[in-house]
Parts: C-alpha cells; sequence; structure tokens
C-alpha cells in the first residue's frame, strides 16, 4: 500500500488544487463561521482550502471517515498532536536561524531544529506502532514512517546531532565581569554562592514570600558581548565547535517532504474534531453520514445548526436539534410557522450538513443519509445593493435566474424568505413560477417562507412547520416538524393560555 | 525560626475568613466594647483581638498552651511590652527610610535588600539581649520555647557570618559567574560563584590557575555594550538577589508574626489592668471536652457591662453541670439579658485562651456558639418580623454541629404565645436531640412551663429574682417559670418616677 496523502485515495485527486475562495454561499448558511472556528489558531497550517474543497465521490468520504474515525481515539489524537508540536517547535527554530547575526548563534539553533525534528520522528514511528489504526490512510502512512525512521539518512542526521549536542552540552566556562571588561574562562569548580547565602539566613524562613527573581527576558538574539563570550569559548572547546560545523554542512536541509505534508494536512482531522469535541459538550451528538451521488431520500435525526451551537458554547441556553426525511418523490421541504422559530436555522443546518458530508467529515446529528451534490446554491435576503440600480424584487429574480442556469440535478438549493418586498399576491404568483422551475430541475431544495400555499404545490414538496410551546405561544421551541402548515398553530396556542379552547370553555361553564 | 506563641505548631494567620455568625456574636455579645478595652485606641491590636477572640480553639491542650503564655505576660508585662516593641521599631524604620523592595532589576532588588537585612540584624541582636536578660523568669512551655529559639538560632558565630555575607554582597572587585551553553548555544545556567570573600585578591587566584583566559575590554563609548555587560551580571545575581530579598522578607514576616501575635496578649494585659482598677476579678477558666456538659461558675459578670458602666456589676453563681438546657424566665429589666450575655462573653473567652469575668468558672468547649436574638423590624420591609426570625434560624440549623451551643434571647415572640411556644419547643426540642447546649431567654411562658412540666434532669431554670416590693437584685436564682415577667412593676416605675 503506497501512502499518497492522508486526505485522499490518490495522487491525482482535487484536493491537490487549494481552493483559495470560500464558495459563494458560504456566508449565507454561516459556513464561514463554522470554518473560521475550526481553523481558528491554525493559521500556519492554511487549513482553509481543504474546507473550501467538497469532494464528489464517495470513496474518497468514507477514506476520510476511516482515518476521521481513528484520529477519535484519543491516544492517536494525543500523538499527532505531540508530534505536530515538535514541528511547530522546529519551524520557528529554521526560521530564527534566519534572522540571526552570529555564525555559531545560527549553527546552534539549526542544530536544535534538526534535533527536535528527529524527535519528533522517532516518537510518531513509536507511537504509531503502539497506535490501533485501521484506516487505509493511516496503514500506510505508518508503513511509511517505519520506512523513513529506518532509512540510513535519517539514522545518520540523529545520530551525528545528538553526538555534537552531548560535546555542546559538557562545555562548562566562567565569566568574571568588572566594570567595563570582563574575562572567559574555563570553570574549575567553584562553589555556588547564592546557595550559601540562601543556607546562611534559611533559619529564618516563614511562610511563602514573593520570588523577586527578575524574568530575565530570554530573548532569541545575541548581543555583541554575549557573541564575543561565545567567541571566546570556542576557543576554549576547539573540537566541539568543530563538530557543529561539519554537522551543519552535511546535513543543510533534512525535513522530508512527504513528512511535511502529512504534518499539515492530519491537522484537517485535528482541527474539526477538537472543535467539534467542544460542541460536545453540550451533549449534542455527531455521526458518519451515509453518502450517495444518486439517492435523494435523505434524512437527519437530531441534527442542529453547528454556527448557532458554536455561538451558544458558552450560553445555558440550549441548542435544539431537529429532524428531516424525504421520501420519493419528495425533493422539496418546504418551512413555514411563526416568525423567530428557528426556520432559517433549520434551512442553513439543511445545507451545512450537506456540505460537511462532502468534505468527509462526521455532521451534526444522530444518524444521517445526505446526498453527495455537485453545488449547492443559496437565495437569502439581501441588504439593498445601491451600486447595481435594480429594485430588490428585481435583484431577487436575477439571482435566483442565474441560480437556476446553473444548477443541475445534482444540485441543491437553499432559498429563505425569497420575494419578501413586494405584495403578498405578486409574492405567490412569482414563487410558483420559480417553484415550477426547481421541480423540472428536480433540485433538493430547502425553502424557507411565510407563504402556505408553496407548501403542497404537488408531491414533490413537503411542509415543516416551526412550532410553539402551547403554554406559552411567546417562547419559542425552535422545533420545525413534518406537519401540514395550517397557519392556525400559533393562533390556537394563545387560545389555550386563555382558557379559550372548545374543552376549556366547556370545562368552564358549568351547566 | 518561628514565633508559635498562640499556637503550639504553627503561626497565627493574619487574615482569617471571619466566621459567618461573626457579625451577629459581636452586635448580641457587645463584643466590640470588649475589643476596644482590650486595643485601648490601638487598631492593630483591635483587629487581632477581633480576629482571635472570635476563632475559639477546638483542643483543650491548646488553650491551656495560651493560658500558660497569658499567665507569663501577666506577671513579666514590662518584658512584653519590650518585645513587642521590636518588631514595632523594624516596622517603623522601614516606614521613615522608605526600605523595601520596590526596584525590578536584581541589581537593586540585591542592594536594597541587603539594606534592609542589615537594619533587621540590629533588631534581632536587641531580641536576642532581651532574651539574655530575662529568660529565665518565664515559665509557659510558649515563651520557653521562644527564647531557646532566639538564644540559639541567633547566636554571636551566627551573627558574624552574616555580617561577612553583608559586606561580600557589595561586590566591590566584580562577579565570578559560571555559565553552560544552552540551546543555539546561548549562554545558560549562570551561577555566581564563590570567589572567597575574606580574600580581596580572588581575581588574581582564580587567574593564577591554569587555564587559558580571554579578556576583552569595552571601548568607553560602548554604551550598548556596557548595558549587555550590566545584563550578564544581572543575570548572574538575580538568583542572590532573590536569596538575600527573600530573607529580608522572611525576617519582615517573622516581625509581622512576632507583633501579631504578641498584640493579643498586650490586649489581654490591657484589659486586665482595666479590670483590676474596677476591682473586678479575673480568673482562668477550668476546661471540660465539648462533648462534657459543664457549667459552673462563681462571680460571674458581664464583662461588658462593667466596662460601659465603668463600675463593679452584680455576679452570678450557677452550678449547672450535666445540664443541656437552660431556661430563663423572670421580672423584666431583671438581669436576664445581661446574665445570657456573660455566658456566652465567657464561653468566647475560655475558647481563645483568655482568662475570664470571675471568681470561678469551668465549663465545657463548644463547637460553635450562635446567638438567636429578637432585632428590630427589617427595615428594608421585605418580609415579617417572625418570618426573618426563623430564616436565621435557618442559616444557624444550616451551620451548626453537634456540642455547639445556642444562646436565644426572646426568640420567636413575634407571633401570638401558642405559635411562638410551639415552634420555638420544636426548635429547642430538636437541638437537644442533636447535642446541642440551648440557653433561652424567654417570656413564653407555654414554652418554659412547658419544658418545666417535664421534670427534665438535664434542665434548668432560673429566674431574674423581684424582692416582694417589686424590687430587683439582678440576680438569677433556681425558680419555677411565673406567668407574670413583672412588667406591671416597670410600668409603675416608669409611671411614678415620671409623677415624681
Amino acid at each position: 500500500m503506497t501512502f499518497y496523502s492522508i486526505l485522499s485515495r490518490n495522487a491525482e485527486d482535487s484536493t491537490k488544487t487549494d481552493t483559495i475562495e470560500a464558495p459563494a454561499f458560504f456566508g449565507d448558511l454561516n459556513l464561514d463561521q463554522i470554518i473560521d472556528a475550526i481553523t481558528a489558531g491554525k493559521n500556519e497550517y492554511n487549513l482553509k482550502p481543504f474546507f473550501y474543497t467538497p469532494l464528489h465521490d464517495a470513496e474518497t468520504i468514507y477514506f476520510r471517515h476511516e482515518v476521521m474515525r481513528d484520529m477519535e481515539d484519543p491516544k492517536l489524537m494525543a500523538y499527532i498532536k505531540a508530534f505536530a508540536e515538535k514541528m511547530i517547535i522546529g519551524r520557528r527554530y529554521l526560521e530564527l536561524v534566519e534572522k540571526l547575526d552570529f555564525n555559531y548563534h545560527k549553527k546552534g539553533w539549526f542544530l536544535e531544529a534538526a534535533l527536535v525534528y528527529c524527535d519528533a520522528i522517532t516518537d510518531l514511528e513509536r507511537d504509531l506502532s503502539l497506535a490501533n489504526v485501521k484506516s487505509r490512510g493511516f496503514l500506510a502512512f505508518r508503513q511509511y514512517v517505519t520506512n523513513y525512521a529506518n532509512s540510513q539518512g535519517f539514522q545518520s542526521l540523529r545520530t551525528e546531532a545528538q553526538k555534537v549536542k552531548g560535546g555542546l552540552s559538557g562545555v562548562k566556562y566562567c565569566v568574571i565581569i568588572q566594570s567595563g571588561k570582563f574575562k572567559v574562562l574555563k570553570y574549575q569548580g567553584e562553589t555556588d554562592y547564592s546557595e550559601e547565602v540562601e543556607k546562611t539566613f534559611e533559619r529564618f524562613k516563614q511562610g511563602a514570600v514573593k520570588d523577586y527573581r527578575v524574568k530575565i527576558y530570554e530573548r532569541s538574539g545575541m548581543n555583541h558581548i554575549e557573541a564575543q563570550i561565545l567567541d571566546f569559548v570556542a576557543r576554549l572547546f576547539p573540537e566541539q565547535f568543530a563538530a557543529m560545523d561539519q554537522f551543519c554542512e552535511r546535513h543543510d536541509s533534512f525535513v522530508d517532504e512527504t513528512i511535511r505534508v502529512f504534518d499539515r494536512e492530519i491537522q484537517f482531522y485535528v482541527a474539526y474534531l477538537e472543535f467539534v469535541a467542544d460542541i460536545k459538550l453540550k451533549g449534542l451528538t455527531f455521526c458518519y453520514p451515509q453518502v450517495s451521488a444518486t439517492s435523494r431520500e435523505v434524512y437527519a435525526y437530531d441534527a442542529f445548526d453547528l454556527a448557532l451551537a458554536h455561538t451558544l458554547l458558552y450560553d445555558k441556553k440550549p441548542v435544539i436539534s431537529n429532524d428531516f426525511f424525504l421520501k420519493e418523490p419528495e425533493r422539496i421541504i418546504v418551512v413555514t410557522g411563526p416568525n423567530q422559530g428557528g426556520k432559517t436555522t433549520f434551512a442553513r443546518m439543511f445545507g451545512q450538513l450537506h456540505y460537511l458530508a462532502s468534505l468527509g467529515c462526521p455532521v451534526p446529528g444522530r444518524e444521517a443519509q445526505l446526498f453527495l451534490f455537485d453545488r449547492i446554491y443559496a437565495h437569502f435576503e439581501r441588504v439593498e445593493d445601491i451600486r447595481n440600480l435594480r429594485g430588490k424584487l428585481q435583484d431577487d429574480l436575477v439571482r435566483i435566474h442565474n441560480i437556476l442556469d446553473q444548477a443541475t440535478p445534482a444540485s441543491i438549493l437553499v432559498v429563505n424568505e425569497i420575494f419578501a418586498s413586494t405584495t403578498l399576491n405578486d409574492a405567490v404568483f412569482l414563487s410558483k413560477k420559480i417553484m415550477a422551475r426547481v421541480m423540472v430541475l428536480d433540485l433538493l431544495c430547502v425553502w424557507v417562507t411565510f407563504m402556505d400555499e408553496l407548501s403542497s404545490l404537488s408531491e414533490k414538496t413537503i411542509s415543516m412547520v416551526s412550532t410553539v410551546l402551547p403554554e406559552y405561544p411567546a417562547l419559542r421551541t425552535f422545533k420545525i416538524v413534518r406537519q401540514p402548515a395550517d397557519g392556525l398553530a400559533y393562533a390556537f396556542s394563545i387560545a389555550r393560555k386563555h382558557r379559550l379552547t372548545y374543552e376549556q370553555i366547556k370545562e368552564r361553564i358549568k351547566p | 525560626m518561628k514565633v508559635f506563641l498562640m499556637h503550639p505548631d504553627r503561626d497565627l494567620e493574619s487574615e482569617q475568613a471571619p466566621s459567618p455568625n461573626s457579625a451577629e456574636l459581636t452586635q448580641d455579645l457587645e463584643l466590640n466594647t470588649l475589643f476596644e478595652a482590650m486595643a485601648k485606641g490601638d487598631k492593630f491590636i483591635f483587629k487581632v483581638a477581633q480576629q482571635v477572640v472570635l476563632s475559639s480553639l477546638a483542643a483543650p491542650g491548646e488553650i491551656r498552651y495560651r493560658q500558660e503564655i497569658l499567665q507569663d505576660c501577666l506577671r513579666n508585662p514590662d518584658v512584653v511590652r519590650q518585645i513587642y516593641q521590636i518588631p514595632i521599631q523594624a516596622l517603623k524604620n522601614k516606614q521613615s527610610h522608605w526600605m523595601g523592595i520596590f526596584t525590578s532589576y536584581p541589581g537593586g532588588i540585591l542592594s536594597s535588600a541587603r539594606e534592609m537585612l542589615e537594619m533587621f540584624v540590629n533588631l534581632l541582636r536587641a531580641l536576642r539581649q532581651i532574651a539574655d536578660e530575662y529568660a529565665e523568669r518565664f515559665e509557659s512551655p510558649g515563651f520557653r520555647r521562644f527564647f531557646t529559639m532566639v538564644q540559639q538560632e541567633l547566636d554571636d558565630d551566627y551573627f558574624s557570618v552574616v555580617i561577612e555575607h553583608l559586606n561580600t554582597l557589595k561586590f566591590r572587585s566584580g562577579v565570578l559567574i559560571s555559565a553552560e551553553l544552552g540551546r543555539g548555544n546561548e549562554g545558560t545556567n549562570y551561577v555566581l560563584r564563590e570567589t572567597n570573600h575574606k580574600d580581596q585578591n580572588w581575581i588574581k587566584r582564580v587567574i593564577g590557575r591554569k587555564s587559558r583566559i580571554y579578556s576583552f575590554t569595552l571601548h568607553p563609548r560602548d554604551d550598548h555594550g556596557a548595558r549587555a555587560l550590566g545584563e550578564l551580571r544581572d543575570r548572574g545575581i538575580n538568583l542572590v538577589a532573590n536569596a538575600v530579598a527573600q530573607s529580608a522578607d522572611h525576617i519582615d514576616s517573622f516581625f509581622n508574626v512576632l507583633r501579631l501575635e504578641l498584640a493579643f496578649y498586650i490586649g489581654c494585659l490591657n484589659l486586665s489592668e482595666q479590670l483590676a482598677q474596677l476591682g473586678e476579678p479575673i480568673v482562668f477558666p477550668l476546661i471540660a471536652p465539648a462533648n462534657e456538659r459543664r457549667l459552673s461558675f462563681t462571680g460571674l459578670y458581664d464583662i461588658a457591662l462593667a466596662l460601659t458602666m465603668k463600675q463593679k456589676v452584680v455576679g452570678n453563681d450557677l452550678y449547672a453541670d450535666n445540664k443541656d438546657l437552660v431556661i430563663i424566665t423572670g421580672a423584666n429589666q431583671g438581669g436576664k439579658s445581661t446574665y445570657l450575655r456573660s455566658i456566652g462573653l465567657a464561653q468566647l473567652m475560655m475558647q481563645c485562651g483568655m482568662f475570664v469575668p470571675a471568681e470561678s468558672f469551668s465549663a465545657n468547649l463548644c463547637n460553635r456558639l450562635f446567638t438567636h436574638y429578637k432585632r428590630e423590624e427589617d427595615v428594608t420591609m421585605e418580609r415579617g418580623k417572625f418570618d426573618e426570625e426563623l430564616s436565621r434560624m435557618s442559616d444557624i440549623v444550616e451551620n451548626i454541629t453537634p456540642n455547639s451551643m445556642v444562646l436565644f434571647n426572646e426568640s420567636f415572640a413575634a407571633t401570638n404565645e401558642r405559635e411562638g411556644s410551639e415552634i420555638a419547643r420544636q426548635i429547642t426540642c430538636a437541638l437537644l436531640e442533636m447535642h446541642i447546649k440551648v440557653f433561652y431567654v424567654t417570656h413564653l411562658y407555654e414554652l418554659a412551663k412547658g419544658f418545666y412540666d417535664r421534670h427534665l434532669e438535664n434542665a434548668v431554670f432560673l429566674r431574674a429574682e423581684r424582692k416582694a416590693g417589686g424590687e430587683r437584685t439582678f440576680k438569677l436564682i433556681e425558680g419555677k417559670p411565673l406567668q407574670t415577667s413583672y412588667g406591671k412593676d416597670v410600668y409603675q416605675k416608669v409611671f411614678e418616677s415620671n409623677q415624681e
């Protein structure tokens, strides 16, 4: 099994081309917030392109599921994080070398970089051999690392670096500092004076006292005095420094390219799982969805809006989860109901679920089967844009026209409160026209609207309604349920609050 | 070096969180009068007295340890006050010379800490002299340990070593620092090395060894280099500066602890002198463990009343060993509240190691002392008086443990007698069953009579004495609860005196 990449099965996969721009629908679906949160603090890996690039074949998605499942093992996760940390340190050191001025100083940091890299590889090889990995990705990578760690090139890098470091660590010297001058000589066993002073006053020890040790700023630079001292030290210990010179010449670039790429790509999984772990603390679950490029019978149970869950992370408010399912020939979910009832959230969730699935990630929910789309289109209300000189209605129509032009039967469409800026009659008329075209295209679609009429246009549409608590109609439940849009649910519950339902009135009026 | 004059094995904590019922105790037992007498205008002593009196000791041994030290103090008030002056002098010196470690670079820390140490060393010498002169007059284990420690730890040899270090630490002829190569070949592990301080010519000696030496002299105008060299020196002396500064701090806190712990005894001395002036007796109580029931005294008086009136006040006698419940009824203005307060005050004073205001006194310790007094109407008007009383009672129940003690003063009377009595009865019975000692001053006749009729072996009933003519003696005597509190007497007294 040859190792190509931890993100894909073979070399000529689409992920190799880096997508720089976020897809157009990112903002509408709040995916931008999600991806920002996932990649926060990991800028140096430049992970966003991975999250901007959906996959289109199920096999690669399952390949990633396998790796992701392996990474869910806390042991393996810890191993990978330890490896990543060392790689970061190594990179920092190499960046530092570029900025430094003095020869022995530069070489000293170069040696540190090599040492930490060798550590990273040696530990990774040992750790992976202990880890119970099952994915194709990790099995291949483990083989690669074993081969590399045992290669002659790596072995000689490691032994030499350690030997040179050993020599330098043994160097111990003294500086005599007087005003305006100093002397450097070998250390000859003089005792520690601070200790002696401490011992003398030890008998007065009371409780804890302030620490007066000044944090002397450990800068990774060297001034000319320190450089001068180092030069003198090199003259006092010529052998150790000659060995260092040789090492630096022989191993001028030591990082393996495949290892370097792995270090970046594995962070795709690390970042996502770390993000998910926080969300799980709120009692929410994730699942590995089934994906299909043919079946449009999608469903998800206990799914939720991941961006909202992240926003509410440190809030006591619960995140409400929702279910949906579509059976043949259903294609279009029409969501109606009271405002602020979670309709938009539901629509976003539908889009997010499909998009996250296309990345090969676990999705927010207990169980899901999702459609492998070619593109997602979102039509959300826009602030009026003065520059395009069109009215809002026209703007809506232009945008939806462009979308319908490009969409294919494999596309997903999310529509949120379209045509809000015209009369109800016009809006119903226009919506029906657009809806008819969506049906012809056979698009998978979520359509949020205040127009109940749209929910029963054909066998392709199903109706879902945001609900309220009967006792407290002012409180939203954020539950979206599959039921006919009768427009009455809200009025009904207000009546119950005032004990004016049929049964209540009968009960209250005594015969 | 530890002071250990308040506890045999630890320092008195300088800031202790007050127990949640401190405010109630202070108010109900007039504790501020006691603290003020102890402080005699000294805010520091007031604070210490307050803290110590309100943090009872749990072990009889610990209390006796303090009692014996206090007895030493009462015998040698002048010496104790002389010792107390030493930490005060340290504080004054620090303040008047702006001493302290305020800088943030090792060189500055070292020189100011060295200066402070020098000042402290002189005061330590003074302490040694007092120990040499007076140690033999003290008998308590606490003071004997303290003086022995001072004499052993601060002997002449030690002082001479310290003086030598204080000289060396000026580093007149440069510093010797060892170092190693850390990451990136940067110098690390800077350690200041011994140069044998007696020898002024250590540099020649070090250089005289067989080793190559490289020297470098900075250009006179190389300010940058001079700064860098100074920084290196700072690295070298960082640890020694820390050691010296921490030593100065340790001695400083030794003096602080000495001041803190002696402040309590100075407060006791102040108090005893005032009581002696009033001709009031004091006595060291006999202590029984918390699980026993003991309370016997003669001539117990309310110290707060005596201090406020500035005169000798009526004392009471009681024999109430093996009793869990004391119910006090009787004439209005007959001294019931005073009596209850004198018991609470004596208990608190005993439990912190003080003498108590009586001719003789023995009692068991209690885990915690609570007071439940009737209060003014809730100013916030948020709830009724009875509700407020029950809420405070609920706080007590929340915090109480077996072998604690509760002083009730006219509690639960803010409703009609029957309800009040029944609630009070249920509460009292529950507390007794939980092995809690209860003192209850009440006008609730049904409550008092109810307990009286049960002929409990572990209960005592006291009554404020009233002579036949209505005259109060302010003495409490054992007696059956009576149905009247002789409010009529008071009424008459008020109206008659107005008529005069």
